[in-house]
Parts: structure tokens; C-alpha cells; sequence
């Protein structure tokens, strides 16, 4: 086990450094600049010339390639041209903020979708498996920012059990010494700033899961089904094994290999933004400082912030994969 | 052996366990009324909080040219002539008079004596003359148009510019003359400086700060330059009515009251800035109660916020859009058809069709809302006839135009480009033009074109800066640029006669001079100007909205 992660994180090395090249050359192939989008309208020629020399953006695109490279081996991932801080600074304070949406979204999407799934398999035919049949093309296709809306109207502005944006009521003081609002609330002993983080957390976190959680629902139900009709279950119901342990060691452990795989997959990509339910929710995360990014051309921003999303897929990807390992001890022997 | 059941219950468990914590944090909060609150509390010692569309960029007035930055700024820091409330013209600030030389080269201030920084250092003739000092002699990256945009934009350049395309300095030298009284020199005449200096930018900032916090200091490569001081992160240090608080990017910025202020002191105990990107979020936070005023409503959401109890207040135009003409080509140096075009554009619908609430035709390449705006010129009202008519006389057969608008761009004064030029295309061509179209992603490649006088007909429009009508006016038409590509030099001489007539009274008729011979002349068809919204909860008082945005949060109270 221990060789296949070395050999893994080794893989990394040629992966993160094609792709910078690749991203280094696709955000400068973006029309327009960072000279263009910080002047705007008042963009005069001259001015233009003026900041391009300031940010180094007048040198050849290698020249700018290997500084870039140089500072990132030294842990410098450059300034914003946007916001005039450190790209290190920015990542550390909108990651968290995103960490804690995806993992709210993931708990809510694997808490709910992975027990309603197993049941409308074991209920195959039911109305139960018909509602969650529908009720997953329904989270499939509802838009984000639609559901957003809806449930800030339900639960924040007629109930008013929930709040609307951000990550903390402005009005409360708390300190936050790792950047994660909810770890915060416990290092600090502080149980009002605990549960006001939680309490921000709840809506964003059902709003971008709803997606994962139709997809998790779908994927159990189809995957309890097929195992369901394995002959080695079949085997175990005619050795007279409690049913209990049946669906526990034989049905519910083997159907979980794909469900594993797609919430790697998903963490994945909730950890590289949810623009949308950032936006929405005025979530300060690093989906949305990506976004505004391009908006601004800000290449130093891009370029760190997808390298970094690049080193995290990969990361999920390989513990996804040492999760395998240990539901799955034929993986761990190939 | 139920070893199966296990996670499903410890999940059921933690769910059950949110559900009881999370009403009761919701509920929970600090000591302040929230803002839906319609209690009775006192109104001195209540917390604001204001929904603002993004972080400011920095609270260094000097390097910041955005609203979100000047709307913070304008509460901690003040300049040395303020605005009007509500209005456009100048007021005093923390120069309680002044007066400017019969050439307009020198300005003289009277200061208001007993005013502190908020370090407790005294405000004085030496501390002012320190921040033009200051201003002048930006090395570096802080020569850079985007970061000290208002300083290149009003006095042109530095003590040592850095760059060809900067120009000579307007700043002559700032004398103490005595402990209140501070002589401005410029190297040329300019009655604008004046006007100008109500911006933010030019906001008094303690000296002392400025040096203890390294306001100035940049390191870094040229690659990647950074402002390494916290003057204008964390120790922003000024003479308003507020005082900086704290600074959390992405969730919130506080101001709290300055109880030595000189004058009236703030009526609010604390102001809180939260930043939400979207204006939809923004009203439904409002709705919900979360926030208590916010800016740049969407009109869509005005009738709800207003059947929510909540205030709507209108911001006064500070844009305008106009229709330009390049008359680099020969089609449109032949004024007739300037002026058939003119007349065949039906901007009522325009503005009727494509605006929002509030919005109005433009009839002067200024909004209507700045000092001097009269409407003595020609106006070329909606007739079809008459456009026919000037084509027959102006000699050109099925006269072509091609016409440019932008995609990938809205601005309050342009909301829909394309949208505009359809409507406008029809008009055209009923009046008998041919039409053709030119679409380009706005920047670089629409403004490049523009800019260079490509486009014969073009969409553009302009927010303003300052309270001047040089800034308009000056901007568009003071000498020849290649956008409008032609030469009067009757508009001209009258602009610069104005942008140095030190007699405001002299300077408002020539400005009215200028609209005139402007309209006569029809180098473009200015067409929209367009207020902006702002709403409040209803225990909100007291926010008047500036049209230059110079708004002073002083006077707002809680009820």
C-alpha cells in the first residue's frame, strides 16, 4: 500500500508540471489582459503599456514561464493583480471557506443519498423507489442558484431560522485561528460561534448538494440492485445467514465500491469552486475568487488557485483509491 | 451483529444533533438589535450594517479609483473641499474657505482649526502639504494609472515620471503658509483641481501613519509588485467622523465612531460592511433582515423591497450614453447628416424600452444633474421627416453607415448594447440610411476601435468622476483625439477658456456656452442617462445618496 501511494504522489510531479505549462499559456490566450480589465473603459494604449510593463507582462511568455516556475518552488505563487495580496494569502483564506461548504454538501449528499438509495433497491418497485427515482432527476435538474433562492425564501427571509450570506453573522466576534469557522468554534471553546458557523453552513451545503446527493441516491439504488442478485448473496441467504449480516458484510460493503468512486469524484469537484452557491450565498470561497479572477484576467490568481485545484483532484483521487483498498482487499493486492 | 445499522444511526445521530444546534445559533448573536429588529433602542449606539457589492480594493484613498473602496473611505478620511449633500457642487470640508488666483494657478485654504487625526496627531497646514508631497512623488508601481488613477487622471503626472506617456505635472507645490493655511501652486492654470479635489482620493491622511504603517512601501519583482505596508489594510488613519474597526476579506469590515470628531460626531455606534457580490442576494438579505441598507439595487427587485416595508432611494444620474460619430470618414463630416441622424434616432423608446425605472433622455453630453446644465442649446427631437429631409439636402445617395456596438458589456448608462443598437437600426433605416452592423467583445477590441476613430457610429457612454463638467465635457471634446476625429476650434477654446476660468460664475456660462456651440455642432447623439437605486430597511434615517457617490454615513440613525 505504501508503494502504490509513494508511487503516486511521484506521479504528480510530471502531472503539475504539464499542466502548468498548459495553464500558463491558456490564461494568457484569454482576450484582453489584466492591463485591459484593471483600467476598463479609461484602458488608453498608453496605459495600458504602463501596467504590463509594471506586472513584467511586456516579456516574452517562457521568460515569464520559469520566474513563475522559480517563485513557486520557493512557495510564491505571486500577487493579485486584482487585489494586490499574496496568491498564497488568498488561497489560505478562501479554501477553508470552501472545505467546509463541499464537506456540508457531502455529508448531506452521502448522509441522506446513500441510506434512501439502499432502501429503494431493497424496496424495488415501491413507491419508495419511484420517489427517489424522481426525486433524484429532480436534484439533477434543478439549477443551483434557482434552489439557492428558494431556500434562502423559505428558510431565511419567511421562517427566518437561517441566514442569508457569508460565512458568520457580522454582528458576533469570534476569532478564527485556522480559517476553518467550525474547527474555530471548537479550538476557541466558543459554542455561539460553533453554531452560527454551522448554522451558515446549512443552506449552501443543501444547495450545492443537492446534485451529488441525486447522483449518490442513483448510483446506490443501481448498484444495491445489482448486487442484490449476486449468486454469492443468494449463497449466503441458503446458508441461512441472518439477514442483518447479509445486507451489512455481503450486499451493502460490496454495492459501495462505485458509491466511493463518485464521491471522490464529487469531492473533487466541489473542492475546485462551486461558483454558483458562492455567489449565491455570499460565501466567501475560493470557487467565486476563481471566477472573479478570470473576470479580472488575473493570471497570477488563475495560474495558482488550478495548479493548487490540480494537486487537490489528485490527492482526493489517491485516498479515493486507498478507500478502495480497504473496502475492497483485491484492490489492494493488484 | 448489526454492524451494518452503525452508520446509519451515528449519522442519524449528528443530523439530529444540527437540527438542535443550528436554530439556536441562528437565533443567537451579539447584543445589537438585528437589523429587521423594530424595537425601540437608542439611536445613539446602534451598528449599521450595509450590504456592499464587493470588498473595497484598499483603504489608501490615494491608491484607490473603485465605489466600494471611496464609499469606506469617505467615512474615515476627509478632503479639504467636500460636496454638497446630494449634489454635485462644492462645499467646504476641512479647508473651511478658499480662494483661487485671478491666473488659476494658485489656490489658497483656509483650514478648520482643532481637528485631530484619529492617532491623536494634530491636523494642520504641514500635515496637507505632506499628503500632495506624497502624492507628487509616487515612484514606481504607484505611478501606475490603476493604482493611482485620480492623481495621473487630475494632475497628470509625478516629480519624477517614470514613463513617456506621462505628462508634466499640473502640481506646482503645496506652501505652509501658517499653521491654517495652505497655498497650492500649479504649473498651469486650472479651475477644475478644485472640483476634483472633493474626490476620496485626495483625502487627508495622517503623516504619522502613513510612515509607521509603510503606506508607500512596495517590494517585491516587477513581475509581481505588492504593496508590503498596512496603511491601507489595517491602519487606515484619517480625520472622519469614523474610525476603521477591522478587516475580515469576504465577510466583513467595521467602522466605529471617532467621539473626538470635530464637528457633528456620527449618530451610529458602529458601521459594518459585508460584502454580497449580487444584487438579488443583496435585496433578499435586506428582506430577510440580515443587512440594513445595500446599494446599486436591481430595479427588478425595487417593487419587492418596497412591499417588504423597506425604503427605495434613487441615486441622481452621474452617466451618460451617447451615440459617437468618427468623423474620420467622409460620410460623417457632412453635418446634415449628422444632424438627420439625430433626428431620426427615437431616444424616448430607447430609453422607454431599454432602461429601468428612473431613467431619462440625455439631451447634453453631460447628465443633467451637474452645476451649469441649462438647456439652452438646440435639441434635436424625434422626426423622420425632417431626418429625410436634411439627407435629400446633405447630397449623399443611400447614404451607409456602418455602426459598432460592443458585446460582452453592461453599464448603468448602455444596460443592453446590442439591445440599443437594434432599436436604433430600425430608426435609421426608416429614415432612409443603410445600415451596417460591427459587433466586437468590449475590451480590448471594441474600445481599441473606438479609441483609434475606426467606427463611424459607435455606442459608448461614460460614468463620471468628479463634479466638473471638464469631466465630461473637458474629456470628450477639449482638444482633438482621434475617437471623434474632428477639429473646432471654437469647442475647443471654450473648453479651455473654462477649465481655467477661476469665477465660478464665468466658468458655468461658459460651460453653457459650450453645450450650445456642442449641440450645434452634433458630434454625437447623446441619448440615456440612467440613476441608480439604493435601499434601506424602514428604521433606516438620514442616507442621502450622492450622485458622485461621496455619500457621509454621519447622518444616517437607527429608529
Amino acid at each position: 500500500m505504501l508503494g502504490f501511494v509513494v508511487r503516486r504522489l511521484a506521479l504528480l510531479v510530471p502531472i503539475l508540471l504539464g499542466l502548468s505549462v498548459l495553464l500558463f499559456l491558456w490564461v494568457r490566450a484569454l482576450p484582453g489582459g489584466p492591463a485591459e480589465a484593471l483600467l476598463g473603459e479609461r484602458a488608453t494604449p498608453e496605459a495600458v503599456e504602463r501596467v504590463k510593463k509594471l506586472y513584467g507582462l511586456d516579456r516574452p511568455w517562457y521568460e515569464q514561464y520559469l520566474t513563475w516556475v522559480g517563485n513557486v518552488f520557493r512557495g510564491d505563487l505571486g500577487v493579485s493583480s486584482r487585489t494586490q495580496h499574496p496568491v498564497v494569502e488568498e488561497l489560505l483564506r478562501t479554501f477553508p471557506a470552501t472545505v467546509e461548504l463541499a464537506l456540508t454538501a457531502m455529508i448531506f449528499a452521502v448522509g441522506v443519498g446513500v441510506p434512501v438509495g439502499y432502501l429503494a433497491a431493497r424496496r424495488h418497485g415501491t413507491w419508495l423507489d419511484h420517489l427517489s427515482v424522481a426525486g433524484s432527476l429532480f436534484g439533477i435538474t434543478i439549477p443551483v442558484f434557482f434552489l439557492g433562492y428558494m431556500l434562502k425564501f423559505a428558510f431565511a427571509e419567511k421562517l427566518g431560522i437561517l441566514p442569508t450570506d457569508g460565512r458568520q453573522d457580522p454582528l458576533l466576534d469570534a476569532e478564527h485561528p485556522t480559517g476553518f469557522y467550525v474547527l474555530d468554534g471548537l479550538v476557541t471553546g466558543n459554542p455561539e460561534a460553533l453554531g452560527d458557523a454551522l448554522a451558515h453552513l446549512v443552506l449552501p451545503g443543501v444547495a450545492l448538494g443537492t446534485i451529488p446527493l441525486a447522483i449518490v441516491v442513483r448510483i446506490t439504488r443501481a448498484s444495491v440492485l445489482d448486487v442484490l442478485h449476486e449468486d454469492y448473496v443468494r449463497t449466503a441467504e441458503a446458508k441461512g445467514l441472518a439477514p442483518a449480516t447479509i445486507r451489512g458484510r455481503h450486499v451493502l460493503r460490496n454495492a459501495l465500491l462505485p458509491v466511493v468512486t463518485i464521491i471522490g469524484l464529487q469531492v473533487g469537484l466541489l473542492l475546485g469552486g462551486a461558483v454558483l452557491t458562492e455567489t449565491v450565498f455570499a460565501f466567501p470561497g475560493f470557487g467565486k475568487f476563481m471566477a472573479d479572477s478570470i473576470v479580472a484576467r488575473d493570471y497570477a490568481v488563475l495560474q495558482g488557485f488550478i495548479l493548487f485545484t490540480a494537486v487537490i483532484f489528485v490527492l482526493v483521487n489517491l485516498l479515493v483509491d486507498v478507500a478502495y483498498g480497504l473496502i475492497d482487499p483485491r484492490v489492494r493486492a493488484a | 451483529m448489526r454492524r451494518d445499522g452503525m452508520p446509519l444511526r451515528r449519522t442519524a445521530a449528528v443530523m439530529a444533533g444540527l437540527a438542535l444546534v443550528i436554530p439556536a445559533a441562528a437565533c443567537g448573536g451579539g447584543d445589537d438589535p438585528k437589523p429587521g429588529a423594530t424595537g425601540t433602542e437608542a439611536a445613539e449606539g446602534s451598528t449599521l450594517i450595509f450590504a456592499s457589492s464587493a470588498d473595497p480594493a484598499i483603504l489608501d484613498p490615494a491608491f484607490h479609483s473603485d465605489g466600494e473602496s471611496s464609499r469606506v473611505t469617505n467615512q474615515i478620511f476627509e478632503t479639504l473641499v467636500a460636496t454638497e449633500e446630494g449634489g454635485t457642487g462644492v462645499a467646504p470640508g476641512l479647508a473651511e474657505s478658499w480662494e483661487v488666483s485671478k491666473d488659476a494657478r494658485t489656490y489658497t485654504f483656509k483650514l478648520r482649526q482643532g481637528v485631530k487625526f484619529h492617532d491623536g496627531e494634530a491636523f494642520n497646514a504641514a500635515a496637507v502639504c505632506a499628503n500632495f508631497d506624497r502624492w507628487y512623488n509616487f515612484t514606481g508601481l504607484a505611478q501606475a494609472d490603476s493604482v493611482s488613477y485620480y492623481w495621473v487622471t487630475v494632475f497628470r503626472g509625478f516629480a519624477k515620471n517614470e514613463s513617456d506617456t506621462l505628462a508634466k505635472s499640473l502640481y506646482g507645490g503645496c506652501t505652509a503658509k501658517d499653521d491654517s493655511t495652505v497655498e497650492l501652486k500649479l504649473t498651469e492654470p486650472s479651475a477644475v483641481v478644485l472640483s476634483a479635489l472633493t474626490l476620496s482620493s485626495f483625502s487627508i491622511a495622517s503623516p504619522k501613519a502613513l510612515k509607521d504603517h509603510k503606506a508607500d512601501e512596495v517590494s517585491g519583482t516587477a513581475e509581481s509588485p505588492q504593496f508590503t505596508g498596512t496603511f491601507g489594510t489595517e491602519h487606515p488613519v484619517g480625520t472622519g467622523p469614523f474610525k476603521f474597526g477591522g478587516w475580515t476579506r469576504g465577510d466583513k469590515l467595521e467602522l466605529v465612531r471617532n467621539d473626538d470628531y470635530w464637528g457633528e460626531k456620527a449618530k451610529l455606534s458602529k458601521i459594518i460592511f459585508r460584502p454580497i457580490e449580487k444584487a438579488a442576494d443583496r435585496a433578499q438579505a435586506l428582506r430577510a433582515g440580515s443587512v440594513h441598507a445595500f446599494d446599486y439595487a436591481d430595479p427588478a427587485d425595487l417593487e419587492s423591497l418596497k412591499s417588504s416595508g423597506a425604503q427605495v432611494l434613487e441615486r441622481a444620474p452621474f452617466n451618460m450614453g451617447y451615440l459617437g460619430f468618427s468623423q474620420k470618414t467622409e460620410i460623417m463630416k457632412n453635418q446634415k447628416i449628422r444632424q438627420a441622424i439625430a433626428h431620426a434616432i427615437n431616444r424616448e423608446n430607447v430609453v422607454k424600452t431599454k432602461y429601468g425605472t428612473g431613467a431619462k433622455v440625455a439631451n447634453a453630453f453631460m447628465p443633467d444633474s451637474l452645476w451649469s446644465y441649462t438647456e439652452d442649446f438646440t435639441k434635436y427631437d424625434y422626426n423622420v421627416d425632417k431626418a429625410k429631409q436634411l439627407i435629400a439636402e446633405s447630397g449623399v445617395s443611400a447614404p451607409t453607415l456602418e455602426f459598432c456596438y460592443p458585446s460582452g458589456v453592461s453599464r448603468a448608462y448602455m444596460v443592453d448594447p446590442a439591445g440599443n443598437f437594434q432599436l436604433m437600426k430600425a430608426d435609421l433605416e426608416a429614415a432612409g440610411f443603410k445600415v451596417t452592423p460591427k459587433t466586437s467583445p468590449w475590451s480590448p477590441d471594441y474600445l481599441n476601435t473606438t479609441q483609434a476613430g475606426d467606427c463611424p457610429l459607435f455606442l459608448l457612454g461614460w460614468n463620471g468622476d468628479f463634479g466638473d463638467p471638464d469631466n465630461f465635457l473637458g474629456t470628450f471634446f477639449q482638444s482633438f483625439s482621434s475617437q471623434w476625429s474632428f477639429r473646432n476650434e471654437e469647442i475647443f477654446k471654450v473648453l479651455a477658456d473654462a477649465e481655467k476660468e477661476p469665477d465660478q460664475a464665468a466658468r458655468e456660462a461658459l460651460y453653457k456656452k459650450a453645450n450650445a456651440l456642442i449641440a450645434e455642432f452634433v458630434p454625437g447623439v447623446p441619448y440615456a442617462q440612467s440613476p441608480s437605486f439604493s435601499a434601506a430597511a424602514k428604521n433606516v434615517q438620514g442616507w442621502v445618496p450622492s450622485p458622485v457617490l461621496n455619500d457621509k454615513f454621519a447622518s444616517i440613525s437607527l429608529n
